[in-house]
């Protein structure tokens, strides 16, 4: 491929500017050029959602986009959640809950609810079914996930549970 | 009392402990072996076969040699210094196949490797993957299993005698006889359609080559690193202790990852002739068509019975399509003979006769899957009880009350030979029936608004397995047996090392708990090593709901026999008798005195004091075991599904589902209900979503994730779970498997509540998946009828 092309972006709060290829996948480029493997492919078509990562705080595919459509912007990883120290709350909530078993399609899952969390009312729990149906687990049949998003839910709400 | 000494010795054993390996995970800092990044690595592409059944007359690579990073393109005749890959049995009746690591002559399935190109990316390597040009002769192929049984069908190895790789017959009593005379039969054909693992995390395998020692380190997304580095050493002519297969964290498996690759021996060979690492990672296309398939198969069965339901004899004929080669390590008789030893159940049934073929076609090879066989024993075994009862007006559950062995009738045999042991068959029903409100739903379903559907299906299942049985027909490896080995270091530090491999079990977090509870410290303090060749002397890895009872009576076995040294030791420094050493919390404590120490300080006196104990008596705080169940132990459960059917759109909602099951005493509740979910929601898609579809030559037409369909959050009910616990098994922890359970019932119990939904209309529900579609066109050829 001929010519590398600039781009500038935010991920985690750190910044970079790095030189890719256009046909670069943005997935690939987090993971194999700025070493953040967190992020992982399951599918590279767009339909496991393994890939999840936020662009300016909107989930998105990482797999169905290319590196240079992330310049300029402010993008976050499962990386930028917490810390093995310092986990997120929605961390704790799948780990306090059993809701993942291999832990690959997790980062992909852990994106998406802390978009969903942010800008959907995930009013019952077939509400929190739809809004998480774009991400594949083939572990859990998602019966410890949806109870995990629905305690974080509750907590956003300020719900009471006994 | 305020003696500092009385330890106390909490119990973690069946507490649901959070999982130790959750941080690493959750945080993006587990280690998939594509995330192991290291220098000077070059990447490997496969270019597969676009043909079902073809020769290759020539293959061009020369535009690709000129591609910019390429290093080495490979064909056949590169390796011709590497065996081809046969599955040995001692099974008769079998015929094992020869599979070359790359296609030779022939391409059997399309999506088989037939050129390795090695590039300095990924993205190089596949950019000369696109200039290869393969001139294929197509040839002559029975592409489905029933067509490849007919004798003039043109076979797929030449050198064989036929498609049919291997029979094998099953019989008690005489079947076919009873099947005449008895009063009432009913009869089906049965048919579980082709499905893929579908692993999120697809297969990855990274060789690192020390050529300095000439050591091999292969990192792969397998979970039998055991196996693949025994048979790796076989193929590329190494001792063992040359090869190290290393299982990181690994993204699911379900089976897919269960079985030897020609793409793991070439990354492993590839690695060394290059003196360089060698990476490959298959994308979801290569997955999809070139992991190993399941299932695949048709039952003809016939159940006859008596004028109060008791079941009299069984008699079926199983067809395995088992695709192009015979899988190692595992053969094709894996997943047709389990379908036939496993087909009379949890049963009472007298007589039995089962045959099962496996049939050789131009498909992928077909491999373990979660359940393995049984999801279509238990598929047609249910469908018939169902069919029994409708023919005598008995409730469902009242049938199976009938007919399932009860507390006085363990050990019990039925028809194929295999033994169940003490099983709550009797009690996870009645923990079913329990668990719903059955005359409500019935009263909803006679109101008749809506088509709802309520379907029980009981199993039985043998978990544990030992050295007696081999967990595949006539396979010459002992997979009945695990070694653990448990040390305490010179800074006091727990780690516990064993031959299994875990994928998503959460063994590091329950094997952990095991010798926490054995040892008296905290789970937290115990390091699991496992998923490593090096860790342990021979081990084959996670798979057939072993690890449980394996690793943990392992773990047992070897705490307690690492305990005794702990004891003698500190008994010599305490100067007391060692039976009143006792430990707990981390404490080495003798009750009613001041004598108590941590285990650090038992390993200073051990290993670095030179004067606390007499040399004779420093003994290595470590212990190795193995543990081997000799025969195994039966795990059972009834499933209920309840589904409802939009009579306008015939779309399927699974409203509600319950388990009731018998797996022993429960290491982890929250991991045992996981593996539950789990397995449900592959029987779901099984029953369901998921269908590998072939067109008439061959080719596959469901190779992405948007045709082949798996279960989302969306299409799954909300699940509850009973669990029962009867009279526990004989092992040291009382264990029974669970881990495939989940796959092996729904997939029944969601066939029958939907046959039970459509029973208004006479339709036959005999092959799954079924999809609004599939339903729509029983009722058009009903209606035309």
């Amino acid at each position: 491929m001929t010519g590398k092309t600039h781009i500038y972006l935010t991920v985690n709060g750190e910044t970079f500017d790095a030189c890719v290829e256009p046909r670069m996948l943005a997935a690939d480029f987090l993971r194999d050029e700025l070493g953040l493997t967190g992020t992982h492919v399951g599918c590279e078509h767009g339909v496991c959602g393994t890939c999840t990562i936020t662009l300016n705080g909107v989930s998105a595919r990482s797999c169905l986009m290319l590196a240079v459509q992330l310049d300029g912007m402010d993008v976050q990883t499962v990386e930028g959640l917490g810390t093995m120290r310092k986990m997120h709350r929605i961390q704790e909530a799948f780990r306090e809950h059993h809701a993942l078993q291999c832990g690959f399609c997790t980062p992909g899952f852990l994106m998406t609810v802390h978009d969903i969390l942010n800008t959907m009312p995930l009013r019952d729990d077939d509400e929190i079914r739809d809004a998480l149906s774009g991400n594949i687990c083939r572990c859990t049949g998602y019966e410890h996930i949806v109870k995990a998003v629905r305690t974080l839910v509750n907590e956003r709400d300020g719900v009471q549970t006994p | 009392m305020t003696d500092a000494t009385a330890y106390t010795r909490p119990k973690y054993v069946g507490q649901p402990v959070q999982r130790l390996e959750d941080p690493r995970l959750l945080t993006g800092r587990g280690r998939y072996t594509a995330d192991i990044q290291l220098p000077r690595t070059v990447h490997l592409a496969f270019l597969r076969s676009n043909q079902a059944y073809a020769r290759i007359n020539k293959i061009d690579m020369e535009d690709a040699r000129a591609v910019p990073g390429v290093i080495g393109i490979y064909a056949a005749a590169d390796f011709g210094h590497i065996p081809d890959i046969e599955a040995p049995s001692k099974m008769e009746n079998y015929r094992a196949t020869a599979c070359p690591v790359l296609a030779r002559d022939l391409v059997r399935y399309v999506g088989e490797p037939v050129v390795a190109i090695v590039a300095t990316s990924r993205y190089l390597a596949e950019d000369a993957a696109a200039l290869i040009d393969i001139d294929y002769k197509p040839l002559d192929a029975a592409i489905t299993a029933r067509d490849a049984l007919a004798e003039n069908a043109p076979k797929l190895h030449p050198e064989l005698p036929s498609n049919i790789i291997l029979e094998r017959v099953f019989a008690t009593g005489d079947a076919p006889a009873d099947i005449a005379n008895a009063p009432h039969r009913v009869s089906g054909r049965f048919n579980l359609t082709r499905k893929t693992s579908v692993s999120t995390e697809p297969r990855a395998y990274l060789a690192d080559y020390d050529a300095g020692k000439d050591e091999l380190t292969l990192y792969d997304a397998t979970n039998i690193p055991g196996i693949v580095r025994d048979e790796l050493a076989r193929l590329l002519n190494l001792d063992g202790n040359q090869i190290r297969v290393i299982a990181p964290d690994v993204g699911g498996s379900f089976g897919g990852k269960g079985s030897l690759y020609p793409e793991e021996v070439i990354v492993a060979d590839l690695a060394r002739r290059l003196d360089r690492p060698v990476k490959y990672v298959a994308d979801r296309l290569e997955e999809i068509t070139a992991s190993s398939q399941a299932f695949g198969e048709e039952v003809e069965a016939t159940l006859a019975f008596n004028a109060d339901g008791r079941f009299l004899a069984l008699e079926a004929e199983i067809i395995g399509d088992i695709g192009a080669y015979s899988i190692y390590p595992w053969t094709a008789a894996l997943e047709p003979v389990q379908v036939a030893s496993f087909l009379p159940g949890p049963y009472k049934t007298p007589a039995y006769r089962g045959r099962a073929r496996g049939i050789c076609t131009p498909k992928p090879p077909t491999g373990p899957y979660r359940g393995v066989g049984r999801p279509m024993a238990v598929f047609a075994m249910e469908r018939l009880v169902d069919l029994a009862a409708a023919e005598l007006g008995l409730c469902p559950v009242e049938i199976r009350r009938r007919n399932l062995a009860g507390a006085d009738d363990f050990p019990h045999r039925i028809g194929s030979g295999l033994i169940w042991n003490r099983s709550g068959f009797q009690e996870c029903l009645t923990a079913a029936e329990e668990a719903i409100d059955l005359p409500a739903l019935q009263a909803e379903k006679a109101a008749g608004d809506k088509w709802i559907g309520v379907g029980f299906a009981s199993y039985a299942e043998l978990t544990g397995i030992g050295s007696r049985i081999a967990v595949a027909p006539g396979m010459p490896m002992n997979t009945g047996a695990e070694t653990a080995s448990v040390r305490i270091d010179a800074t006091g530090a727990i780690t516990a090392k064993f031959g299994i491999s875990s994928h998503g079990q959460s063994l590091e977090t329950t094997l952990a708990q095991i010798v926490a509870e054995e040892l008296g410290v905290k789970p937290e303090d115990v390091r699991v090593v496992h998923g490593d060749t090096a860790a342990s002397p021979n081990g084959t890895g996670t798979y057939a709901s072993r690890s449980a009872v394996l690793g943990g009576g392992a773990a047992i076995k070897t705490t307690r026999a690492l305990l005794k040294k702990v004891r003698r030791a500190a008994a010599c420094l305490f100067d007391v008798d060692p039976d009143q050493v006792e430990t707990g919390d981390g404490r080495i404590f003798v009750r009613g005195t001041n004598h108590s120490i941590d285990f650090k300080e038992l390993a200073r006196v051990v290993y670095a004091d030179t004067t606390a104990l007499p040399m004779d008596r420093r003994e290595t705080l470590e212990a190795q075991e193995t543990y081997d169940p000799f025969l195994g132990t039966t795990s059972s459960s009834t499933h209920v599904a309840v589904v409802e059917i939009d009579p306008e759109t015939l779309a399927i909602k699974l409203r509600d589902f319950v388990v009731a099951e018998d797996c022993g005493k429960l290491i982890n509740p929250l991991v045992v209900d996981g593996q539950v979910h789990g397995g449900v929601a592959q029987g779901v898609g099984a029953a369901l979503l998921e269908e590998l579809k072939f067109d008439e030559t061959g080719q596959p037409i469901t190779a992405t994730l948007a045709d082949y369909l798996v279960p989302t959050s969306a299409e799954m009910p909300p699940m509850h779970i009973r669990h029962v616990e009867t009279e526990l098994p004989d092992n040291p922890g009382g264990f029974r498997g669970m881990g495939e359970g989940g796959t092996i019932g729904a997939t029944a119990a969601i066939a029958n509540a939907i046959a039970d939904a459509v029973s208004h209309l006479g339709l036959e529900i005999n092959s799954l998946p079924i999809t609004p579609n599939k339903l729509h066109a029983l009722i058009a050829a009903g209606a035309t009828q």
